[in-house]
């Protein structure tokens, strides 16, 4: 009789294939997983609690660090949801909200990059990481004349933006867009076709329809399940409905189809903001609510109500109506919800984050027992976790 | 042509000619070691829109030699649970038969000593090419032992994979050299060339294209070079095999993963290219051909994923060996009739 015995091997928190700071305890039978348990939490920082002692304004900050590939997708989750729980989502002005648009998809497109960066890292293909990067640079740029930072950008304020677009950022964002598409053609070019890419990816890590919905899926990973789904259209938010786009959907649910579904949604990605160029107007771009948004900094220096309002707004913050609301937006990595809980003081007395990478690393165990040790970081790799949202 | 000098006929000529020809390839193969990193970092880095090394002296050009110093002044760590005397032996038992493998790789044409000709080869073995095969063979244990010495789960299973890699690729290796013996009659590899010397077109790349894809495929597979880098593979397997190892013991495994690039292409270059014949003198031309299989691997590097496991060991046993034994009969039938 033959004696079966498995071997118990962690993988993470040090690793270079985690992403971050995850662990998974594997169990191995020669090179088959026969269970994974992920263990998450190395990353805490009690983002949720430390809102709890914030003032709404103030707390957006924290937010930047949730999902820090893609920040302004978690600014424009928080500031709609605090839009909401005020009540001033029709005062935003046009120009605002199509900006929103515009640098949430441009969000989509650095934080896919990533992805296939480091995808493509994992099954060892190299270069593709540096081509992404080299990509993501242009968008840093874009980010640092707009917000000064590079990846902490704290742009979106509640009830619109910071300051207005600088000089010049519709031809860069022009500029990059008509490059975007050649360059993923660049990355179909060395991996699409390439047969070692197709053997790695194809019905690797497989999900199917009913469990991803079990299990909460959002995001890509679910539309490559057949699941026609997609927050931007079927609930839509900041001005969604009024652009023309399609919803990349894929019916295998394996990594080969996230892989391509994520590429074309880049490519969606493109044509949603050269829509929001054409629609680019002038115009404030902050809702003329005096109560929430601050007053422009001529008027402070000249005006006493305007520095009164500054001064009330800086220091005490608004104070919204008893009550809760949830927004959820369609983050790059799925739906990223914010539950708030106003008990009509200025700081918010809970808010609750529905970090998409969270939920769908739950599936991670399912897709790859069974499977095989590369086949574990080829999964990690495409349901595109990133450990600041999973941990908080 | 005069006699060939022997330890009979000279003696002391004998043993001071070879001295002098171990001693050169010797040191070729280390700087081409040395200055192979150097080239792979930046080829790759260029590739990657990157720059390679720049900052240690000329062009970076320095800095296989300050990789080297740094890697000698690391703390030498053997963990406390590793088996001590197979984790010191693993590293020199990877490093020796990438070595030694070279002796019997001819550079050139014979050439005239005090009156004797002296063939530029350190050892004509009447079996070369089998001692080869049999040198690359030897390598893997030192991989193997290394995983499992290391004490290390991560180190075991890049062992382990080593040791089934080796075993799916071998035999196709070496079965798809055996169409070049067939048709050279001869294992010796001074033989080999001389057989395709004359013409450009006597190289048996032409009349052997399917063996000189399964050798070069095989082949890279042997070396553990990406697409085939499972043993070690970064982003799986922490460092696979060489986790635990630092300081000079890892610098050893680096160079022997190096020296088995340049044997490999050299052999590549013999069996199939004509060795060193070409336009310019000998040694020159086996070089460039070097040059040119090393630049391919890393080129190769830059462009491919990792291949799995499983994929490996199906393309080795059912796709390879298959296709070898087919060329073996197809060049059967041809030299018969």
């Amino acid at each position: 009789m033959a004696i079966k015995e498995t071997m118990t091997i962690n993988v993470g928190p040090q690793h270079p294939s985690t992403h971050g700071v995850l662990q998974l305890i594997l169990e191995l039978d020669g090179e088959t997983v026969v269970k994974a348990v992920p263990h998450v939490g190395f990353l805490h920082r009690g983002v949720e609690k430390l809102a709890e002692y914030r003032s709404y304004h103030k707390a957006l900050p924290l937010t930047d660090r949730l999902d820090y590939l893609a920040p302004m997708s978690n600014n424009l989750g928080y500031v709609l949801a605090v839009e909401k729980l005020l009540g001033i989502t029709d005062a935003l002005p046009q120009r605002a909200k199509v900006i929103r648009v515009m640098l949430a998809e441009i969000t989509r497109i650095k934080s896919h990059l990533v992805w296939l960066a480091t995808h493509a890292l994992d099954i060892g293909a190299m270069t593709v990481f540096l081509y992404c990067f080299r990509e993501r640079e242009m968008i840093m740029d874009l980010y640092e004349k707009v917000s000064g930072a590079r990846m902490t950008s704290n742009y979106f304020r509640v009830g619109g933006l910071s300051l207005d677009l600088p000089a010049g950022f519709e031809q860069d964002v022009k500029a990059f867009i008509d490059a975007m598409p050649g360059h993923i053609d660049t990355y179909e070019g060395l991996l699409t076709g390439n047969a070692i890419w197709q053997r790695r990816t194809k019905g690797i890590g497989h999900i199917s329809a009913a469990a991803a919905i079990d299990i909460g899926l959002t995001g890509p990973a679910l539309r490559c399940s057949g699941v026609d789904w997609d927050l931007r259209r079927d609930n839509p938010y900041s001005g969604y409905e009024e652009y023309d786009f399609k919803v990349i959907t894929r019916e295998g649910g394996d990594t080969f189809d996230r892989y391509t579904a994520r590429l074309d949604e880049m490519r969606e990605s493109c044509k949603i903001i050269q829509q929001c160029l054409d629609r680019l107007e002038a115009g404030p771009v902050l809702a003329d609510v005096p109560w929430v948004c601050l007053p422009p900094k001529k008027d402070v220096l000249t005006s006493i109500e305007a520095l009164i309002h500054q001064f009330k707004i800086v220091t005490e913050g608004f104070k919204p109506e008893p009550g809760e609301i949830y927004q959820g937006i369609e983050a790059p990595k799925g739906e990223l919800g914010y539950y708030l809980i106003s008990d009509g003081s200025a700081n918010p007395y809970r808010m609750k984050i529905r970090p998409p990478s969270f939920v769908n690393l739950q599936a991670l165990p399912q897709m790859i027992e069974g499977a095989l040790l590369a086949d574990v970081i080829a999964t990690i790799g495409t349901l595109d976790i990133v450990l600041g949202e999973i941990d908080r | 042509m005069p006699e060939m000098l022997s330890l009979s006929n000279d003696p002391i000529l004998f043993i001071a000619v070879m001295l002098a020809k171990v001693l050169t390839v010797f040191i070729v193969v280390i700087l081409i070691v040395a200055y192979a990193t150097y080239a792979e970092r930046k080829i790759i880095g260029h590739m990657q829109t990157r720059l390679g090394p720049t900052m240690t002296g000329p062009l970076g050009l320095l800095q296989p030699i300050a990789d080297g110093l740094k890697l000698f002044f690391k703390e030498d760590i053997i963990p406390s649970q590793a088996s001590k005397v197979a984790f010191v032996l693993a590293p020199m038992m990877i490093l020796v038969p990438a070595f030694i493998t070279v002796a019997v790789i001819p550079f050139g044409r014979d050439i005239v000593v005090g009156g004797y000709t002296v063939p530029l080869q350190i050892a004509d073995l009447n079996v070369g090419a089998l001692y080869i095969v049999a040198m690359a063979g030897l390598g893997v244990y030192g991989i193997i032992l290394a995983g499992w010495a290391s004490n290390n789960k991560y180190s075991l299973i890049g062992g382990v994979r080593a040791a089934a890699q080796v075993i799916s690729y071998e035999l196709a290796a070496g079965l798809s050299i055996v169409a070049v013996f067939m048709l050279a009659e001869t294992l010796s590899l001074r033989g080999i060339v001389a057989a395709q010397s004359g013409s450009i077109l006597n190289w048996y790349v032409f009349s052997q294209p399917l063996a000189f894809c399964l050798f070069f495929i095989t082949s890279i597979a042997e070396i553990n070079r990406t697409p085939f880098d499972l043993p070690e593979a970064e982003t799986e397997l922490v460092s696979g095999f060489c986790t635990e190892y630092s300081s000079m013991k890892y610098a050893l495994f680096f160079m022997a993963e190096y020296a088995n690039m340049v044997v490999i292409a050299a052999l590549i270059s013999t069996l199939f290219l004509g060795g060193p014949a070409g336009p310019f003198p000998g040694a020159i031309n086996l070089l460039l051909k070097i040059f040119a299989f090393m630049f391919l691997f890393i080129w190769m590097r830059a462009t491919f994923p990792r291949v799995r496991y499983d994929q490996l060991m199906f393309m080795g046993w059912k796709v390879f060996l298959p296709l070898a034994l087919l060329n073996i009969v197809i060049t059967g039938v041809v030299v018969i009739l």
